[in-house]
């Protein structure tokens, strides 16, 4: 007994060293940097100094009418980014899953390969297709459908457009992976007590894939609230907490309102995580 | 009847999927392809040329973010294997309380946006005189990939069985040896998956290196988006092309190692 404890300890230590460049990674550039910025956020008149004193001012700008729409606004883009992404998303990783074992490999394939892709590059992709003379105004005005070129480009649809699509493979896996775990048998024993299809999917299948549908969910609504070079691209005057954020650093070059609006999004991300967690959701792994 | 429904899924699944990934490839095909267009915006479609490959290859700044984005998605993806492996299996053994802080904040990049962090490397860094550009990448990048690895390898050792590693114990291998012999090759494909996971990430970003990075080290997607935002030139889509091309290659290849990783795992078992 006696051995078998010091055996244990002895793995303890060891797993806490092969754990510490990790550890050190962690504590110098997340938790440290974070800090930094909270730090300076609560400060005011530039980056954080031992010597500056504590102000609440930059939160306190941060109430203006115009910068509280930007948060609306950014909020708003990522609600619908998930929705768009789980409404597609999810019936797609239901599909993947059901498929027969070849096909899946392949499926899942295809799904990487954009996955892996440049997000850049595939958005370049949909500026090509929807510009005034591109491919998606030649074919409608083929099928006579239009008269006039449509501008696409610049629009809040092309912007969601360019959010879901560079976000969606974040939802289709885990929804995969939550419907390819699932035992079947649960809806077949379901439908042979008589339940319609759509019932044994709203009682059985939906509730044991939700922890997939709940992870894909936070997977695409968090980052959606960031990504801030999208809307630039699809051009249009769409402004997000993140162009915001960018130009207060970089034009501004006001720290302090910059770090506060940080701190929102990071208090905001954190909360979402939270209820998610709180809800009995898992870690997030995406394969 | 539930023979007829089932015809219905059997017509209705294979369209659904088809249909969303024909939308999945429909704008990388439109890279492809315009890449090969004569004229010399993005607009219309005036011919067929290779022009635009010749004077990308002649180009030496497109060169150099083509290294630099290859080179840093090799290192950190390494670094980030290694490290995130290690953790994971680290905090697998040890009791120390610490432990569940270390995972939170290891993995806290995956959960707040680039943004926040890209500003806050910016800010620290220059606050402190670490110099911006490829180092700076490089720590940065495997910061955000090694969640990716350390997630994936902590699920598969949470789903192995802890028989295997103590019956190797009881048998006299050393720790190295279980290490060895038994807990890497079953974790194997987890690890590769989170690798190939964290290489898609670095090459992809564009957020995070757009603070850290200095005027002198410019990376591909950096490149992309300072081309697209100013229109996007023919230029830039054969960049991309190849970029592709590039990662077709990857994916089949990972995808060949997974495969027979599997088969190695089943025939195993």
């Amino acid at each position: 007994m006696v051995r078998k404890d010091s055996i244990r300890r002895q793995e303890s230590r060891r797993g806490a060293l092969m754990a510490a460049p990790m550890a050190c990674f962690a504590v110098l550039l997340v938790a440290l940097p974070l800090i930094y910025v909270l730090c300076t956020s609560l400060v005011s008149g530039g980056k954080f100094t031992f010597s500056s004193a504590f102000t609440l001012d930059a939160y306190r700008a941060l109430l203006r009418e115009d910068y509280l729409r930007v948060f609306a606004n950014s909020l708003q883009l990522a609600f619908f980014t998930t929705v768009i992404s789980l409404v597609v998303g999810y019936p797609f990783g239901y599909c993947m899953a059901r498929a027969g074992r070849r096909w899946k490999a392949l499926l899942m394939m295809l799904v990487i390969i954009p996955f892996w892709t440049s997000a850049l590059v595939r958005i370049f992709g949909w500026k090509i297709l929807l510009q005034a003379n591109g491919p998606i105004n030649g074919v409608l005005r083929a099928l006579g459908l239009i008269d006039q070129n449509i501008r696409f480009l610049g629009s809040y649809g092309s912007v969601l457009l360019a959010m879901v699509y560079c976000l969606i493979s974040f939802m289709i896996l885990p929804c995969y992976n939550a419907v390819d775990k699932m035992d079947f048998t649960l809806v077949e024993a379901a439908r042979d007590l008589g339940s319609k299809p759509w019932r044994a999917f709203l009682t059985v299948t939906l509730p044991l894939t939700m922890p997939g549908i709940l992870a894909g969910c936070v997977l695409v609504f968090v980052p959606s609230v960031g990504l801030f070079y999208l809307s630039d691209i699809m051009g249009g005057g769409l402004v997000l907490v993140g162009n915001l954020i960018r130009d207060q650093l970089l034009k501004v070059r006001d720290w302090n309102v910059g770090s506060a609006m940080s701190m929102v999004l990071i208090v905001l991300s954190a909360g979402i995580y939270l209820l998610y967690r709180k809800a009995g959701g898992d870690n997030l792994g995406v394969f | 009847m539930a023979a007829g429904k089932r015809k219905k899924r059997k017509v209705f699944s294979p369209i659904y999927l088809t249909l969303v990934l024909i939308v999945l490839y429909l704008p990388i095909l439109m890279v492809v392809l315009y890449s090969f267009n004569a004229g010399r915006t993005i607009g219309s479609w005036q011919g067929f040329t290779t022009d635009w490959y010749a004077r990308l290859f002649a180009n030496a700044l497109m060169a150099d973010a083509l290294k630099n984005s290859l080179l840093l998605a090799v290192i950190s993806s390494a670094l980030a294997g290694g490290i995130g492996t290690l953790g994971a299996i680290g905090l697998s053994k040890t009791h120390m309380k610490l432990g569940g802080a270390v995972e939170t904040l290891a993995t806290l990049p995956m959960m707040i946006p680039e943004l926040v962090l890209g500003m806050a490397y910016l800010a620290v860094f220059t606050g402190i005189g670490i110099q911006l550009g490829m180092g700076a990448l490089v720590l940065t990048h495997t910061t955000f990939c090694i969640p990716y690895v350390f997630i994936n390898v902590k699920s598969r050792l949470v789903g192995m069985d802890p028989a295997v590693e103590e019956a190797a114990r009881d048998l006299g291998a050393s720790p190295m040896r279980v290490m060895r012999d038994i807990t890497l090759p079953l974790i194997a494909p987890a690890v590769v998956s989170g690798m190939m996971l964290s290489a898609a990430m670095s090459l992809d970003d564009v957020v995070i290196s757009f603070f850290v990075t200095s005027a002198e080290t410019t990376t591909l997607p950096l490149k992309v988006y300072t081309g697209l935002r100013s229109g996007g030139t023919p230029e830039i889509n054969a960049l991309s092309t190849l970029m592709l091309g590039a990662i077709f290659l990857c994916v089949a290849l990972s995808q060949l190692f997974a495969a027979r990783s599997q088969k190695k795992m089943n025939s195993a078992r």
